[in-house]
């Protein structure tokens, strides 16, 4: 029986051969399938795609690699329920490219962050973390303040999107930009037409400085949103359809 | 060989890599003038900086010819020294900015910056994730790869100029790599955050790395290939498809850094942990157990204790491995089944792990007593030792009700650094001693005393984080599903961040300990290739002839 693996011994193709049929089969079992299994994501009410502004908020969440220190993901045990809400759910991050479940805590899950807060408190927390936390070691974000959004890219982004099938409208990708600067201006001339394309969605200053567009915008706006979406009211965890 | 021959040979692989680098450079010319944003405009200047000065260096070193040194030895040196070098380098740098990282946490007030956001935890954490895992690690594995292929097939490292394109070529990708986190350019994905310029240019290096070791294991002038080859052929295929894979993203502007990756959510999730899991299997275990299986036995003098359990060990370990990733995402909106499935063969992967591990200590048999004499062989065998000891812990925590404890807490943490500290750090650093010695031809490292210092302030120094880790990890864990008497959760969340601060503070002090461990090596290792022993002449690097003649 031995001497049969001499043939890997000698040849270094067959080697490489063997090497890649053995280390294909597991992620073909596992990962293929989630394309295919019509349960893998839940059937939901209320999940949309982001706003421009949102999405420029997610750039940053990525940018500063908040991930490596906050996830989002709500397990269903019963104190992670009970301390940040209904458990996470797939169909929650369908239109998340990429996910942002994150793998550590050193700061709270942040799945269902959207409305807790105010928008004052993020302000001045994601400025000067331990004004508001004393104990925290989160660091400071005052630079976000500072810049403003590059509009220029924003239809880009939703057209990118949108080839990976995340379903904006013609309309959105075309105002983009229009629409990520009209959601942090209500009293601009855009803000009913942005209304009408987003409805349901929250149109304020999230930064408290209305001569801009920033970043800290943005990232709030993003901040606020997450969680909000899936309207439990009329989710059913025990229907076949939604048992994984 | 003919010197004609020879040269002729080294002008056509001169010709192909200056034709990539002046591609490249058109490419960061034309990114600089369409740059979309700073960071990209930065990013370009950098590869544009790199590719002239490969260029100038690339055509210097043709005008000079091959070197006498280069000529006359049987093997290809040059591109290994530089390897060692390399390896010190970014290991010392990932190892400082993961200190910088341990006392951010420790020190919030102290250590962050208002005027500088770059210096923020969430920009440093992938530089040193990144840096002592694909630049320290990645710089020892190619230089041990090239070295052990050319020896286990009695063969010259193929492809003339090619070994340097891949040095200089993996330089570059760190070096994007690591100035592009400080700016904010990452994927946003764990250990694959490189943005997807510095992908592609990542992938040519690997294919080029492929094809030069391959190359020289089709010169080989013996019949058999040594397992330790096995294990890194099994790295640099596996990688490759784990990267080519994991990475499928759409810029939004070819001038520009942003990508959005072409799964979502779960399926996203799976994939990253797919890949994330087994850039541990492959990058930090498949490859280094290629090291184990050269070094160890070497050194040793001793042949590996069991070639039917290498043969066992090999398939079941690349087997198992590449399952395990789904132990990641336990009790999350991934389907049972992948979990399930996923833990299962975590813990299946124990075995095979310690067959390994077996296969390496065992080889001391009848050499137990060079434990005592040789510091660096010790340095060799603790590191399996620590092998042992992580992959033990890793199915442990794969078990569901012990992940549900153990997940988003620093037990993770204190796990990864148990194999990365004491597995990778010390079978590199032991490769490294090995590798200086050889290379440099001298009779001795230039101090042992110094190898006992580094062995004995690292292995503090890990014993100090690992613990820290598990009490940090398992406490705030137990903390966050407490309740009190009424029913209610007994503490709020940060409550249980102050609770760490001790904990944080000891793992800085493990962490510096181990910097300071490292620092005792590259002081040692300059000394021993600039030292003036005599030239120890290692027997198989000498080409026949010459060996001859000396005589």
């Amino acid at each position: 029986m031995w001497s049969f693996h001499k043939w890997f011994e000698r040849h270094s193709l067959i080697l490489i051969i063997g090497i890649l049929v053995v280390v294909s089969i597991g992620g073909l079992v596992q990962i293929t399938p989630l394309f295919f299994i019509e349960s893998t994501i839940e059937r939901v009410q209320g999940v949309r795609p982001y706003t421009p502004l949102e999405l420029a908020g997610r750039r940053i969440y990525i940018r500063e690699g908040c991930y490596v220190c906050h996830s989002q993901m709500i397990r269903p045990l019963r104190d992670e329920v009970e301390r940040y809400g209904h458990y996470s759910l797939a169909a929650e991050s369908m239109y998340d490219h990429p996910f942002q479940w994150g793998s550590k805590r050193s700061g709270p899950d942040l799945a269902r962050v959207g409305g807790r807060y105010s928008d004052e408190w993020h302000r001045a927390h994601l400025i000067d973390p331990r004004s508001v936390v004393p104990e925290s070691v989160m660091p400071p974000y005052a630079f976000l303040t500072q810049t403003e959004i590059d509009f220029e890219q924003m239809g880009d982004h939703l057209r990118v999107n949108r080839m990976l099938r995340v379903p904006y409208t013609d309309e959105q990708v075309a105002n983009a930009a229009a629409d990520a600067r009209a959601q942090a201006e209500p009293m601009g001339n855009y803000a009913m037409d942005f209304e009408a394309r987003y409805p349901g969605v929250a149109v304020r200053d999230f930064d408290g400085d209305p001569a801009r567009v920033t970043e800290m915008d943005a990232l709030i706006a993003y901040l606020q949103m997450l969680g909000t979406g899936v309207d439990f009211e009329t989710y059913q965890a025990d229907t076949p359809g939604n048992r994984r | 060989m003919t010197a004609a021959v020879k040269k002729q040979e080294w002008r056509i692989d001169a010709v192909a890599i200056l034709a990539i680098l002046v591609l490249g450079s058109f490419y960061a010319l034309w990114g600089i003038a369409h740059a979309a944003d700073r960071a990209y405009a930065i990013q370009m200047w950098t590869a544009l900086g790199a590719f002239l000065v490969g260029s100038a260096m690339l055509v210097l070193h043709i005008s000079r010819g091959p070197s006498a040194e280069s000529v006359a030895s049987r093997y290809e040196n040059g591109v290994i020294k530089a390897g060692v070098f390399a390896s010190m380098f970014w290991g010392v740098a990932g190892f400082l900015v993961g200190v910088i990282i341990a006392f951010q946490l420790a020190f919030p007030s102290l250590f962050y910056f208002q005027e500088f956001g770059w210096l923020n935890f969430g920009r440093l954490r992938p530089l040193h994730t990144n840096a002592v895992i694909f630049a320290f690690g990645g710089n020892v594995l190619i230089a041990t790869s090239f070295y052990v292929v050319q020896r286990t097939c009695r063969a010259r490292l193929a492809g003339g100029l090619w070994p340097w394109f891949v040095f200089w070529g993996f330089q570059l990708v760190i070096l994007l790599a690591g100035t592009g986190y400080l700016l904010g350019v990452t994927q946003g994905r764990e250990y694959a955050e490189l943005p997807w310029y510095t992908d592609i240019w990542l992938t040519l290096v690997w294919v080029v790395y492929l094809l030069v070791f391959l190359g020289t294991i089709w010169k080989r002038q013996e019949q058999h290939i040594y397992v330790a080859n096995w294990f890194y052929l099994a790295f640099i295929v596996t990688v490759a498809m784990l990267h080519l894979v994991n990475n499928m993203a759409i810029p939004v502007s070819f001038a520009g850094w942003f990508s959005y990756s072409l799964f979502s959510g779960v399926q996203d999730a799976l994939t990253q942990w797919w890949y994330g899991h087994n850039a541990v299997g492959f990058f930090l275990t498949a490859g280094f157990l290629g090291i184990m299986y050269y070094f160890i036995p070497k050194q040793a003098d001793r042949p590996v204790y069991s070639y039917r359990l290498s043969i066992i060990h090999f398939w079941a370990l690349i087997f198992l491995y590449i399952w395990a990733g789904p132990h990641h995402l336990h009790y999350t909106a991934l389907p049972q089944w992948a979990q399930t499935l996923g833990a299962t063969f975590s813990i299946m992967l124990w075995m095979p792990s310690w067959g390994g591990m077996i296969n390496g200590l065992m080889t001391l048999s009848g050499a137990w007593d060079k434990l005592r004499t040789d510091p660096v062989l010790r340095m060799l065998v603790v590191s399996v030792a620590f092998y042992g000891m992580s992959t033990f812990e890793g199915p442990v925590m794969s078990i569901r009700a012990v992940n549900s404890l153990s997940h988003y807490t620093d037990w993770t943490i204190g796990h990864v650094h148990s194999g990365a500290l004491g597995w990778v750090g010390f079978v590199s650093f032991g490769a490294l001693y090995c590798l200086t010695t050889w290379l440099w031809k001298r009779q001795r490292l230039h101090s042992f005393a110094l190898v006992e210092w580094h062995f004995w302030l690292s292995t503090i120094g890990i014993v100090l984080y690992i613990t820290s880790m598990w009490v940090a990890g398992i406490m705030q864990g137990l903390m966050w599903r407490a309740y009190n008497e009424f029913g209610f959760l007994e503490y709020s969340f940060v409550e249980t961040v102050e609770a760490m601060h001790p904990y944080y503070i000891i793992r800085a002090v493990g962490g510096t300990l181990f910097l300071l461990g490292s620092l005792v090596m590259v002081y040692n290792l300059w000394r021993t290739a600039r030292g003036d022993a005599p030239a120890a002449e290692r027997a198989g690097d000498v080409p026949a002839a010459a060996a001859v003649a000396a005589e």
